[in-house]
């Protein structure tokens, strides 16, 4: 994804910090006398890999985490997408609803996930919930916050042309959110990795969360490592996603205002 | 009567409430009238409310005492009848030269086929063949502006206000787009009310110009450009009179500020 004139030498720049970074996790906390059982090494997080593949069932873990990933991020972008345009475009609505979303905002939404465990029982659907509520507050705010920032001659421009409320909306406002919106949703993206892993370590037998939770009931920190590599990975694959939806809606902008991270 | 009143503004104050509770006064008792094809132009100091005359006549706020009338019907509102140009291109970002050249077209719903057919001629006109399919960060800052241009004159309208729609481009470019706008005022026989801080650009493509005092704006001067060539300003620049206005002006300028002093 890089223009090609760098690609070459960011490539081996990449790899070799990959390789120096592995070489370091290796030999040197073994060097210091770390245990393997405090640090486990690469080597060893690898064959633990390789039996939670066989004995663990780690890919039908990794899928129900990423399945409430999804339906999680995409369920609770939806929603602050519509609540922030709505707030947007009626102060209004924000004066009155302020008190509760900011109270709803300030309290740790992970906080949550007992609660609905309870209500819900050990299914999927406590962590979806965590996770819905987790990445509204991001996407609302940036929505709210770029449809109130557009530039003020931009809507007097679209009403001297006898634009109505809707019509100023639709063609100037709502495109003109979509730089801050996705700036939202790449932090939603990870947020909702962090939400469902919450969801699953608190109840049910199911998902990443639960792994993390049994790995280190029986003390098995390559267990744990193998496991928060995967949530890792989840939420790379969810992001990068995000970066490549934002690349074909922005296509417009100049190329460097692009980025990876 | 030979020459009909396209704008008018009639014994027009406007105050505001500042941030600090203080009613300021941005306009008082301003009355003037721009006949049909007339192109009059106003200067003064910065802050003396010449863009909010502007945008008064374009019905986007209203006067607070006093009126203005368009084609002899009083503005309440955004009409169809003016159309404004800043100093910004206000651009949208993601649409292409010609979507925005059509955007107020679109606004008010005219056929898309027939308004393509009226951006592409007035992109021809304005040197911009070849361009509407590219967005407008591709293009230079004298290019959007005439592109700003095409999409203000697109909707057809009765009188046009200008607010320093040159001040930023450098001193080339704005001599090459004053001789455009020039040519096109003088064909299309449009009534145009020109704001400016630049004395020579006033006297070049004005039948008139009016002077305001520093705040509360007032018009303390009127003086009338009897010089020929108004469409084509590069013969006009050649004229020996052009220096008498501009040192007229620029004395005149110095007695509206200490009147007030």
């Amino acid at each position: 994804m890089n223009t090609p004139a760098l690609g070459r030498g960011v490539v081996m720049a990449s790899v070799g910090l990959l390789m120096a970074f592995l070489a370091i996790w290796q030999w040197v906390p073994a060097m210091l006398n770390v245990p393997s059982f405090i640090l486990p090494p690469p080597t060893k997080v690898w064959s633990e890999t390789v039996r939670m593949l066989g004995t663990e069932k780690l890919l039908l873990h990794t899928g129900i985490t990423t399945l409430e990933v999804v339906v999680g991020f995409v369920l609770g972008s939806l929603l602050g997408l519509v609540v922030g345009c709505i707030l947007g475009v009626s102060p209004k609505t924000e004066l009155v609803l302020s008190p509760y979303i900011l109270a709803l905002q300030i309290a740790p939404k992970v906080a949550f996930a007992p609660l609905f465990v309870m209500w819900l029982g050990y299914t999927v659907y406590p962590k979806i919930l965590v996770a819905i509520l987790i990445v509204f507050f991001p996407v609302m705010v940036n929505m709210l916050t770029a449809i109130r920032t557009v530039d003020p001659d931009l809507v007097n421009l679209a009403r001297s042309f006898s634009a109505s409320r809707w019509q100023i909306f639709r063609m100037v406002e709502y495109p003109m959110s979509m730089a801050p919106l996705f700036s939202g949703l790449r932090i939603a993206a990870t947020l909702a990795v962090i939400g469902v892993v919450v969801g699953e370590m608190v109840g049910g037998n199911k998902g990443l969360g639960y792994l993390l939770v049994f790995g280190e009931g029986q003390g098995n920190t390559a267990m744990v490592f193998v496991t928060i590599i995967m949530l890792t990975l989840i939420g790379i694959a969810a992001y990068w996603l995000v970066v490549w939806a934002e690349r074909r809606v922005l296509h417009y902008l100049p190329r460097a205002q692009h980025t990876m991270v | 009567m030979a020459n009909p009143i396209r704008i008018e503004y009639r014994n027009v104050t406007k105050r505001f409430v500042s941030g600090t509770g203080t009613n300021i006064t941005a306009v008082e008792e301003v009355s003037l009238a721009i006949a049909d094809g007339e192109v009059v132009s106003l200067i003064g100091p910065s802050g003396c409310g010449k863009s909010t005359l502007l945008n008064m006549g374009s019905g986007l706020y209203a006067p607070t005492d006093g009126d203005v009338l368009v084609d002899g019907v009083r503005v309440s509102g955004p009409n169809r009848h003016v159309a404004f140009m800043l100093q910004k291109d206000l651009l949208l970002p993601w649409r292409t030269i010609r979507q925005n050249v059509e955007l107020g077209a679109e606004i008010q719903g005219i056929d898309a086929s027939e308004r393509r057919r009226q951006a592409l001629a007035l992109l021809e006109r304005f040197h911009l063949r070849g361009f509407e399919d590219h967005y407008p960060h591709q293009l230079s800052g004298g290019m959007r502006q005439r592109a700003a241009l095409a999409r203000t004159l697109a909707i057809e309208p009765l009188v046009l206000l200008l607010d320093e729609p040159f001040s930023a481009l450098d001193a080339q470019t704005k001599m090459v787009l004053q001789a455009d706008l020039a040519r096109t005022l003088a064909t299309e026989r449009k009534t145009t009310l020109f704001i400016t801080h630049d004395l020579t650009e006033g006297v070049v493509l004005s039948d008139r110009v009016l002077v305001m005092s520093r705040r509360p704006g007032r018009i303390v001067e009127e003086i009338q450009i009897d010089l020929p060539d108004r469409a084509d300003t590069f013969a006009r620049r050649q004229h020996p009179r052009i220096i008498e206005y501009t040192r007229e002006l620029t004395n005149l300028l110095d007695i509206g500020h200490q009147a007030l002093q």
